[in-house]
Order: C-alpha cells, then sequence, then structure tokens
C-alpha cells in the first residue's frame, strides 16, 4: 500500500521528465534539421524555429546533388565502404580464428600486436607519407588499405573473444571426416560468427560512412565521399551559411544509417553493449 | 641414452604432436593477410611516426634530413605544444564528465521498460549514427548568437538573450565538449542500462525491505555494481575524445583565439600549410599521450572493479 502510493507521482513524473528531456535536448536540434531543410536560401539564412514559409525541400535536395555532387558523393562512398567492410571482416575472422585457437607465446605476442590499433591512435601523417611511397597516395585503394588496417584490430578483438566460446569439438567433428581447415573454417566457423560480424559490420560500417579525417588527408580534393563533400559544402565561402542546403545534406546522408539502425536496432544495441559490462 | 634422456624424450613427443597438429588444423597462413594489412597500413605508420618526428620532412624541401629535436623545441618555443596539450586534456575530460554524467542520469530515467522508455531509447542513440561532422554543424546553427537556443532563452526569460555560445574564450571549450558529450551520450546510456540490468533484483527487493530508500540503494548498491560499465565508460570516452576533431573543426575551427585547438585540429592545419615534420611531431604527442594515459588507467579502472 505505501510503496504503492509512494510510487504514483513517479508514475505520472516519470514519462512527463522523459518528454521534457526528448524535447529540449532532442527535440530542438533535430526539429531545427527538419524545418530549415525544408527552408528557401534567405529564409534559412538565419536559423531558427520558425517552420518554413513554403515548403522548398524538394528544391533543396535536387539542389545538394546538382551542386552539392551528392550522387557521386555517395557511390565514392560505397566506393571505400564496402570494399574495406569485405575485406576486414573477412581476413579479420580468419586470423581470429587461429590466433583464438592456437596458444603459442608467438602468436600470442601476434594477438597483443593485432589488437593494438583498439588503443593507439592511427599515425595520419606517416600514413600519407608511405602511401605516397609506395603509389597509392590520393586513391581509393590507398584509403581502403587504411580503413582496413585500422580496423581490423577491433575486428580481431571482437571475433577472437567470439570464437573462443565456440566449443572446439564442433571443428574435431569436421576433421575426422577429413575436412581440410579451409573447409572447417568456412563451412563450421564462419556461419556461426553470424551475429559477431552483423555487429562488426555495422560498427565498422558507421565509422567508415562518417569518417572524414583520415579521408581528408589521403583523398580529399580527389574523391567525393559524403562527409568530405559536406565539409567542402559548408567550409566553402560560396555556400556560406547556406543552411538549407548544409541541412538537406545531412538529413540525406544520415538516412541509410537511420534506416539500418532501425532495421537492426537489437543487434546493434547488443553488440555495443556485450562485453562492456561483464 | 640413458634413463632420464629417454623419460625427457618420452615427455616431448606429446608436445611436438599438439604443436604440429595445430599447425595442419589451424595453420598459420590464416593470419597472414590480416597481419599485412595491419602491418602496412597501422604498425609501419606509427614506428614511422618516431622517425619522422625528428627529421625535417617538409613540402618546401625535396629531400629529408634528420634534425634531432627541434621540431619539438620548435613547437614548445611557439607555445602551440603546451597549449594544445592543455587544451586536448581538458577537452577529454569535459567529454568523460559530461558523456558519463549525461549517459547516466538516461539510464535511470528510461530503466523502467515501458513503451515511451524504449522509443526515448532509441531516439538518444540516433545522434550515435550521426556522423560527428553534421552533429557540429548543427550546433553551430542551433547556437548562433540570434539562434534557436538563444531565442529559446530569451523566450523563457522574457527578455533577450544573446549569449556567444560558439565565441568565448574560456567557456567555449566547454560548449563543445558538451555536444561531443551529447552525440555519445546515446552510447553511454545503453552501456549503463545494461550494467543495471545484471544487477540482481533480489538484492534490491531485500534493501528496499530492509526499508533503504531509493537514493541509497542507487549509492551503496547499484552504483558500486555497475563498476564494470563505469570503466568501459570512462575509458572509451576519454581516449576517444583525445582522438577528437569533426566536431569541434565543424563548430568552431579551434577559434575563438584558438581556445579549442585539439592536437588534430593543429596536425591538420600544419600538414595544409606543408609543415610535415611538425605535424607528425604533434602526432607522436597525442600517440605518447595517449598511451601514457590508457595503461594506467585501465589498469586502476579494472583494480577498482575487483575490489568493489
Amino acid at each position: 500500500m505505501l510503496t504503492n502510493a509512494l510510487q504514483r507521482p513517479s508514475r505520472i513524473f516519470q514519462p512527463l521528465a522523459v518528454l521534457l528531456t526528448m524535447i529540449f535536448s532532442l527535440g530542438v536540434p533535430f526539429w531545427v534539421i527538419i524545418v530549415t531543410a525544408g527552408k528557401s536560401a534567405v529564409e534559412a539564412r538565419q536559423p531558427n524555429l520558425a517552420l518554413p514559409s513554403q515548403w522548398e525541400f524538394g528544391k533543396n535536395i535536387s539542389t545538394t546533388f546538382s551542386e552539392g555532387n551528392m550522387g557521386v558523393a555517395s557511390l565514392g562512398s560505397l566506393l571505400l565502404l564496402i570494399p574495406s567492410v569485405f575485406g576486414v571482416l573477412l581476413l579479420g575472422a580468419m586470423a581470429s580464428w587461429v590466433l583464438a585457437r592456437r596458444k603459442t607465446r608467438g602468436l600470442l605476442i601476434a594477438y597483443t600486436i593485432g589488437i593494438s590499433g583498439v588503443i593507439v591512435p592511427p599515425a595520419i601523417v606517416p600514413i600519407v607519407l608511405l602511401l605516397k611511397q609506395i603509389g597509392l597516395q590520393g586513391t581509393p585503394l590507398g584509403l581502403i588499405g587504411v580503413y582496413i588496417g585500422m580496423y581490423m584490430s577491433t575486428v580481431i578483438f571482437f571475433i577472437t573473444g567470439f570464437i573462443r566460446t565456440i566449443p572446439i569439438e564442433l571443428e574435431e567433428a569436421a576433421r575426422v571426416d577429413g575436412a581440410n581447415p579451409m573447409r572447417v573454417f568456412f563451412r563450421i566457423i564462419f556461419p556461426l560468427l553470424g551475429p559477431v560480424i552483423a555487429t562488426a559490420t555495422i560498427l565498422v560500417s558507421l565509422f567508415i560512412w562518417n569518417d572524414v579525417f583520415y579521408a581528408l588527408f589521403v583523398v580529399g580534393g580527389r574523391l567525393d565521399t559524403l562527409p568530405l563533400n559536406l565539409y567542402q559544402v559548408a567550409s566553402s565561402g560560396l555556400y556560406l551559411q547556406n543552411w538549407n542546403l548544409i541541412f538537406s545534406y545531412i538529413l540525406l546522408m544520415t538516412l541509410p544509417m537511420l534506416l539500418v539502425f532501425i532495421f537492426a536496432q537489437r543487434r546493434i544495441i547488443s553488440g555495443v553493449t556485450s562485453g562492456a559490462v561483464k | 641414452m640413458n634413463a632420464g634422456a629417454k623419460v625427457k624424450l618420452l615427455l616431448k613427443r606429446p608436445r611436438i604432436n599438439a604443436a604440429t597438429k595445430a599447425h595442419s588444423t589451424h595453420p598459420i597462413w590464416f593470419i597472414v593477410p590480416a597481419f599485412f594489412f595491419l602491418i602496412i597500413f597501422f604498425i609501419v605508420p606509427t614506428v614511422l611516426n618516431f622517425v619522422y618526428s625528428f627529421t625535417d620532412w617538409s613540402s618546401f624541401k625535396t629531400e629529408v634530413n634528420f634534425s634531432g629535436f627541434s621540431n619539438f623545441t620548435q613547437l614548445f618555443s611557439s607555445g602551440n605544444l603546451v597549449a594544445d596539450l592543455r587544451i586536448t586534456i581538458l577537452y577529454a575530460v569535459l567529454v568523460a564528465v559530461f558523456q558519463n554524467l549525461f549517459g547516466f542520469a538516461l539510464a535511470l530515467l528510461l530503466e523502467r521498460d515501458t513503451l515511451l522508455n524504449r522509443i526515448a531509447r532509441a531516439a538518444f542513440f540516433i545522434p550515435v549514427i550521426m556522423s560527428a561532422l553534421a552533429v557540429g554543424y548543427v550546433f553551430q546553427a542551433v547556437l548562433e548568437p540570434k539562434g534557436p537556443v538563444n531565442s529559446l532563452f530569451s523566450f523563457i526569460l522574457g527578455r533577450p538573450v544573446e549569449i556567444p555560445w560558439l565565441y568565448d574564450t574560456s567557456w567555449t571549450i566547454v560548449v563543445v565538449s558538451v555536444i561531443h558529450a551529447w552525440k555519445w551520450m546515446g552510447l553511454a546510456m545503453l552501456i549503463f542500462l545494461a550494467g543495471l540490468k545484471t544487477i540482481d533484483g533480489e538484492v534490491l527487493e531485500a534493501a528496499r525491505i530492509d526499508g533503504a530508500s531509493w537514493f541509497q540503494t542507487l549509492r551503496t548498491i547499484r552504483f558500486p555494481l555497475l563498476a564494470p560499465a563505469i570503466t568501459f565508460n570512462v575509458a572509451t570516452s576519454l581516449l576517444g575524445s583525445m582522438n577528437s576533431f569533426d566536431i569541434v573543426q565543424a563548430t568552431t575551427q579551434g577559434g575563438p583565439g584558438g581556445t579549442t585547438e585539439l592536437l588534430n585540429i593543429y596536425i591538420v592545419r600544419a600538414f595544409g600549410q606543408g609543415l610535415f615534420a611538425q605535424a607528425t611531431a604533434m602526432s607522436l604527442v597525442l600517440l605518447i599521450m595517449v598511451m601514457v594515459l590508457a595503461f594506467p588507467l585501465i589498469w586502476s579502472l579494472r583494480k577498482r572493479e575487483q575490489i568493489l
């Protein structure tokens, strides 16, 4: 009785607090993005909370494509994203299998080096020099290599931990039947990695899709990607404070990741929290 | 062969067998492609970082020569080194504090499994999946002197408010760290929520029966049991924000008057000016600072976990 009476005010107060927190911390920025993306250039010059007098959303979107090279930039982003994610996950999973199963001193050292990149920040300036020397500076291939090298540690860290939880007997049964390592890995182990591969794919995709820092150094000015173009649109004098275009751009480039998030919400949440609270 | 040697040989045999067996069942070439990329694109540049920091490599010269500590003495005497290092550490500490405060408050607020709470949790995760650069531009617009936030304050207070959020030489660093924390608070929230879920409900029920208040159970039971979540959140927010660039570049570009110039902002600027060796030297400073902080931080937080 007493606890019920005490809890009752919080039953009303809690949803109210949630709504107020959402309105002020998320509502204001999100509202500004949406209404400004629908405004004309003149109205958008001074960002505010007012609705556009006339929605010009379609016009702004088509301008981001025609002048902001949105289409080319999307292709550029995908050109980097797909091979990087595919490469880092496939090669990372293969390495993780051997690193998880063999416990020699040498491989323990290899594992430590393998996961060093989880903490050590990439040395971007020497990376540029190295790419220049091997003729890959300014090329998509060079940046793909950088992304694969950079996120390899995260992938090895995730997948090795996961493989250690898979009983080795599963492999041994196949081996008795005469399967070679390639077959054991691709037929037995790889299909079991589904959940961890899905999580790592989403995380690495998120990093690469949103990366501007490393892209700026390696392919800046030579290849269009979504964040690089946003950076150029927003920092060039020509588009200075064309908030309607900047926010249309932001809306469009966030949309794919938002859709992924909506459909894979549970996977993402369990992925980012796994291992963090044990 | 004496008996001792025979025993040794017998003892040795299974180990050799195990090693050769592992070699054929889990061949070493499986790790070769991964380590090829890791070594070429990550390890080698990290090693080169140490080498090139002590050269005069720049866009104005055709050859690269060793120059001792001249990059560091130059960075030190110009004041850039101390200032940027101080700003980066301050930024990282502020981000860690705000991100965890916001994340923890949200986790407590949204702990119960109601429909509204589930929607709110998903909504607070949206900034995490947004580009940091985009978040920076959004806040540049929202925090303009005559922008939405100031007009809201004006409306609430009933008098014109024009706070220069992003143009204040002493407070803007706090504002940008709050923006950074805003972007990542959804992640901290999820990790705290997962941590709260691991706590045994019976323990809390027992405490409640004994008459403990909500705040008492929070302080004496739940908070200590959240140690692993706190470890993870503090370590990732502190170390992650040291390598930050996008948000500050999009909001202040290091200004006003260089008061928000993080190490990475300097590195991009120096590189753009062709001062490659100086940019490299500064990135070595960042690398060493992260390493110096990372190991004791993770070690001490882990140790605290064991005690609690």
